[in-house]
């Protein structure tokens, strides 16, 4: 079958400033990031969808003990976006210092920085990052 | 199928090793088939459990070197699970199902890890390669991480304040050590108390250090025979009475990180099987690689309402003498956490305890008793409840 959305046009997407993902045509659910099939009826009939960049914060933490190549601290966080689905990314602009539990609920906007790429992976990459609105 | 027992148990001292992870398994595996009154020809498959072999040793492919140090026979085919920190769990629960089935009557399964030996950044980086590589492990999220951020939505969802979720996390802390001094073969064979825990240094908010377990050297492995040819080997087989296994995808998709989803598939499998409920589990070893983790796992099971767990070591109600004890052993927290030994440890406690001979950290009249690893992510679970 075809993969109608792959890790690497994904990744040009963010490249673009565009939010790559896949609209179900079968349920209307926006899958983001993408995967083979919808999130919520497993239906492969999708389409490419460019989501509205906006989300509301689940979860968070503050990495203080870095993986290597890496350079604490930083947030790691996870959101819902408006379309539904949940994602792992960023939160930016926000000294890690200040972040504590008022940050879950709040609302945040969409975008991706660069990561620098290691032994392990093809290259530096996109990531999704968070910003407080 | 056919009923299937534990016979002989082992594992190595946890800690920081000199040991290979080939002499580690090899220590294990040979203190279990003679444990078994067997011989190593006597085997006929070993389900051999290593994470991380190409990192700490420059080693993959390690079955069949294990093998031969085991002086396994060549016509016995020795195979690698790897399923994150749930490896020897699923090694044994795969043994369990070949002997069940009748293809073996014998079969080895455990684990070895040596990852003291990569020095923690390089730990940290390769433990994070069991994320989602493309979305998860990108933003530098690393295994303290996803326990801080369920620890956060813990407190969230069931409005328990932040600091008075921490004091009651420290507490399963203190708990572990507590019944890890009892533990000769722990890495940590010391009690601590809550301060210990809430003075340590911040690994991921809100987890400071004495929340998450160590990175340790070990190795464990158990033999998995037809129960009746166990009876005939020894006085104590101790049997499987049900067993689960479950899969769960990237977190992101599992979004309420307060529930394991795949904790509450495995575990509704391996009651049923077993024709048991919560009430009827005596003891049990469960995945506490962070203390929250301990918490969620307890909720999992039906031991508490979802949201109620959380203060369970504080009341004593998991300690030794308690309603229900949880992790004699001491748990990953103290006992240690070899990821690809463990499953093989936490069975190696429940068989001893189920035979009473776990000395002064025995469970008074222990007759059923669970086993929980959780792999990744919440990505794999593996349930094994024993009986005597
Ligand atoms: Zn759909």
């Amino acid at each position: 079958m075809d993969y109608k959305l792959t890790y690497d046009q994904f990744q040009q997407g963010l490249e673009r400033g565009e939010l790559l993902g896949l609209k179900c045509n079968t349920c209307n659910s926006v899958t983001f990031p993408p995967m083979t099939r919808c999130r919520e009826c497993n239906g492969t009939d999708l389409k490419i969808t460019e989501i509205a960049g906006e989300g509301t914060m689940r979860t968070f933490t503050v990495i203080r003990v870095a993986p290597e190549g890496m350079t604490a601290p930083y947030i790691v966080a996870m959101a819902e976006i408006d379309e539904g689905a949940w994602v792992m990314g960023n939160l930016v602009d926000l000294n890690p210092d200040d972040a504590d539990m008022n940050l879950i609920g709040k609302r945040v906007t969409l975008g991706s920085h660069v990561v620098k790429g290691d032994t392990y992976s093809h290259g530096d990459f996109r990531v999704i990052t968070f910003s407080l609105i | 199928m056919r009923q299937v027992a534990i016979l002989g148990v082992a594992m190595t001292k946890f800690g920081v090793s000199e040991k290979t992870n080939l002499e580690m398994f090899a220590e294990a595996g040979l203190e279990a088939i003679a444990q078994s009154n067997l011989e190593p020809k006597d085997m006929e498959a070993l389900y051999f459990g290593n994470c991380l072999g190409d990192f700490e040793e420059g080693q993959m492919h390690m079955a069949p070197f294990a093998h031969a140090e085991l002086g396994l026979p060549v016509s016995v085919p020795a195979t690698r699970f790897e399923s994150a920190c749930a490896t020897a769990t699923v090694a044994i629960r795969h043994a369990a199902l070949l002997v069940g089935a009748g293809v073996y009557d014998m079969v080895l399964a455990g684990g070895t890890e040596r990852a003291c030996a990569m020095g923690t950044p390089l730990a940290t980086r390769t433990f994070a390669m069991g994320h989602h590589a493309q979305y998860e492990s990108t933003a530098g999220l690393t295994f303290p991480g996803v326990f801080a951020m369920a620890a956060h939505m813990y407190s969230e969802k069931y409005d328990v304040p932040l600091k008075e979720l921490k004091q009651n996390m420290a507490e399963v802390a203190v708990k572990n050590h507590y019944h890890g001094a009892m533990n000769p073969k722990a890495h940590f064979q010391k009690e601590i108390d809550v301060n210990t825990v809430l003075d340590g240094m911040m690994v991921a908010d809100p987890l400071q250090l004495f929340d998450c377990c160590p990175f340790s050297d070990g190795a464990a492995a158990v033999v998995v025979a037809e129960a009746g040819k166990a009876r005939e080997l020894v006085n104590k087989p101790v049997y499987i009475a049900g067993m689960g296994q479950a899969s769960g995808g990237p977190l992101y998709l599992q979004k309420d990180l307060s529930r394991v989803m795949a904790r509450e598939a495995s575990i509704a499998q391996a009651y049923k099987e077993a024709g048991v409920g919560p009430d009827d589990i005596d003891v049990v070893e469960l995945h506490d690689c962070f203390t929250i983790a301990e918490i969620l796992a307890l909720e999992s099971f039906g031991f508490y309402e979802f949201g109620k767990a959380y203060d369970a070591a504080t009341k004593r109600e998991t300690y030794l003498g308690g309603k229900l004890v949880v992790n004699p052993s001491g748990g990953l927290k103290a006992k240690g956490h070899p990821i690809g030994a463990t499953g093989a440890a936490q069975v190696t406690e429940i068989v001893e305890q189920l035979r009473e001979e776990s000395g002064p950290r025995q469970v008074e009249g222990a007759r059923v008793g669970l086993v929980d690893t959780l792999g990744g992510d919440f990505g794999t679970i593996c349930n094994i409840i024993l009986r005597s």
